[in-house]
């Protein structure tokens, strides 16, 4: 096996481009995990732990740009106030030593159906930015997870950088696993309002791959615009809420294995949609009522 | 491939380190540091806990490479780290352990100083609930974690001490 060091960007993108087949390397918490096990060594690793672009992060123009190295410590630890859905996630990870070395861009490269950012990406209208010596594109991550095991990412391209709007509302992140912390989750749910589009975005973790709850998004959108309750910021009915729950459960693609079976992950899983979105909701109108 | 690794403030040169080793192999088998515990290589038990360039880490989940030129603390290298008088014996971590009986094979305290020392960098008067958080990646198999827990709050009493100890001679009340 080789192992690549790159000293810049364009040579990290020419060696990606060259060898196809070659495994890029950040924190290295899913691919040792792999290496120790002698599951299969990879001709060609890279190293990205060295380049400085992928460990930026900076806010422009509404939006922050997370470069793909960011790591769970950096985001629980320095971006909580700023990043509040996507911060709750990563705290949710493993350990602290799991934190400080997993990154966003494994994550998004593992694309496991179960991580904790991807539920949180998902309803926070996250862009995944991919660049190869073809050139850079922005890809949301509502299209990236293209299917299970699968993303939009070709095999010459990096993940470069996450990007992620300015959160105008509560933005909630909740997992159920086999031990109250360091597990992976048997479902999770993360939930974000976006007042300015009149939406209630969110992301399931667990099922056959990260994916949104697009039909009790589009329930409760239709619920919302009916009466009008994002202008009256009334309470939401509990029969809503409840049907929300069903729906979120219902529309995801869950199965047995060795953490729970699909009928406990269903019944998980309309809990977490239901309370989370109570709970959303309830921060957003009583915030509402401090601004007015 | 060659690289550097400074451990516990010693610079090593090794040679002929493999592309897929570990940072936890290179520290037991090529430095020659057996303290560094290796149990599950997963990430899942940490044992191997490290602090790389002060941050905690698994060292079975760092491949060697990516600890080219870095700085590595073992738990060889906590001891005459504790304060005045503790040049060589345990450090304060490690007294409050052997006083509050947190040791029994021993096998996880290694990794439970790393994480304790770490936790207590930037939390130095911790609250329980926030021992029981650091060392979730901790897992010990004998003490059942009670004894532990106690250890690393009285840690943070004897540092406390020390801090006093050290402020006293400039006339503290
Ligand atoms: C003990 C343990 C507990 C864990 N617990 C959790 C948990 O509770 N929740 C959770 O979500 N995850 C958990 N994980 C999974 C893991 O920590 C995450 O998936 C992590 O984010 C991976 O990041 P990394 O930088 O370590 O990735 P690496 O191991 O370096 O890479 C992972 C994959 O992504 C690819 N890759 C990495 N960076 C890029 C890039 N920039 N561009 C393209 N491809 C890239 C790699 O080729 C590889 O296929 C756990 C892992 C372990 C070992
Ligand atoms: S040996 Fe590294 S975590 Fe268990
Ligand atoms: S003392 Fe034996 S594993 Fe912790």
């Amino acid at each position: 096996m080789e192992f690549l060091l790159p000293r810049d960007r364009q040579e990290a993108l020419e060696l990606m481009a060259g060898r196809p087949g070659t495994v890029p390397v950040a924190g290295g918490t899913d691919v040792m995990v792999g290496w120790n096990m002698s599951r299969g060594l990879p001709a060609r690793a890279l190293d990205l732990s060295r380049l400085g672009h992928l460990s930026r992060r900076r806010y422009g123009e509404g939006r922050y740009r997370l470069g793909a190295n960011t790591t769970y410590s950096t985001l629980t630890d320095e971006l909580r106030g700023e990043l509040p859905g996507l911060a709750a996630a990563a705290g949710a990870v493993g350990s602290r030593q799991i934190r400080n070395r997993g990154t966003l861009g494994g994550s998004l490269g593992s694309a496991w159906p179960a991580a904790d950012a991807h539920p949180a990406l998902l309803a926070c209208r996250a862009e995944v930015e991919l660049a190869s010596v073809r050139g850079s594109r922005r890809v949301p991550v509502r299209e990236f997870f293209s299917g299970p095991g699968r993303t939009a990412r070709e095999g010459d391209e990096l993940i470069e950088a996450v990007l992620l709007p300015r959160p105008e509302g509560p933005q909630l992140f909740t997992k159920v696993g086999r031990k109250a912390v360091a597990t992976l989750a048997t479902c999770s749910f993360a939930v974000a309002l976006w007042p300015s589009t009149r939406q209630v975005l969110t992301g399931v973790g667990g099922a056959d791959r990260p994916a949104p709850a697009a039909v009790a998004e589009a329930f409760l959108a239709g619920q919302l615009a009916a009466h009008g309750t994002w202008e009256s910021g009334e309470r939401l009915p509990d029969e809503v809420v409840r049907h929300f729950g069903e729906l979120a459960a219902e529309g995801a693609v869950l199965g047995d294995d060795v953490r729970a079976t699909a009928e406990y992950r269903r019944r998980a899983l309309s809990v977490l949609a239901r309370r989370s979105l109570a709970q959303a909701w309830e921060n957003y109108r009583t915030e509402r009522h401090r601004c007015a | 491939m060659r690289m550097n690794l400074t451990v516990n403030g010693e610079r090593h040169m090794l040679e002929e380190v493999r592309e897929s080793e570990s940072l936890l192999f290179v520290l037991r088998e090529r430095v020659g540091l057996p303290g560094t515990k290796n149990a599950c290589e997963q990430g899942r038990c940490g044992s191997c806990s490290v602090l790389l360039d002060g941050m905690l880490c698994c060292s079975c989940l760092v491949p060697a490479v990516q600890a080219r030129e870095c700085s590595v603390t073992t738990v060889e290298g906590l001891a005459g780290q504790g304060g005045p008088g503790e040049e060589d014996g345990p450090d304060s971590v490690q007294r409050a352990f052997l006083d509050a009986g947190a040791v029994q094979c021993g096998f996880c305290t290694p990794g439970m100083l790393l994480a304790a020392h770490n936790l207590l960098r930037h939390t130095p008067d911790p609250q329980e609930a926030e021992v029981r958080q650091a060392l979730a990646g901790n897992i010990c198999r004998c003490t059942g974690y009670q004894h532990i827990v106690e250890a690393v709050l009285l840690a943070a009493e004897y540092r406390r001490a020390e801090r006093g100890a050290l402020v006293q001679p400039d006339g503290a009340p």
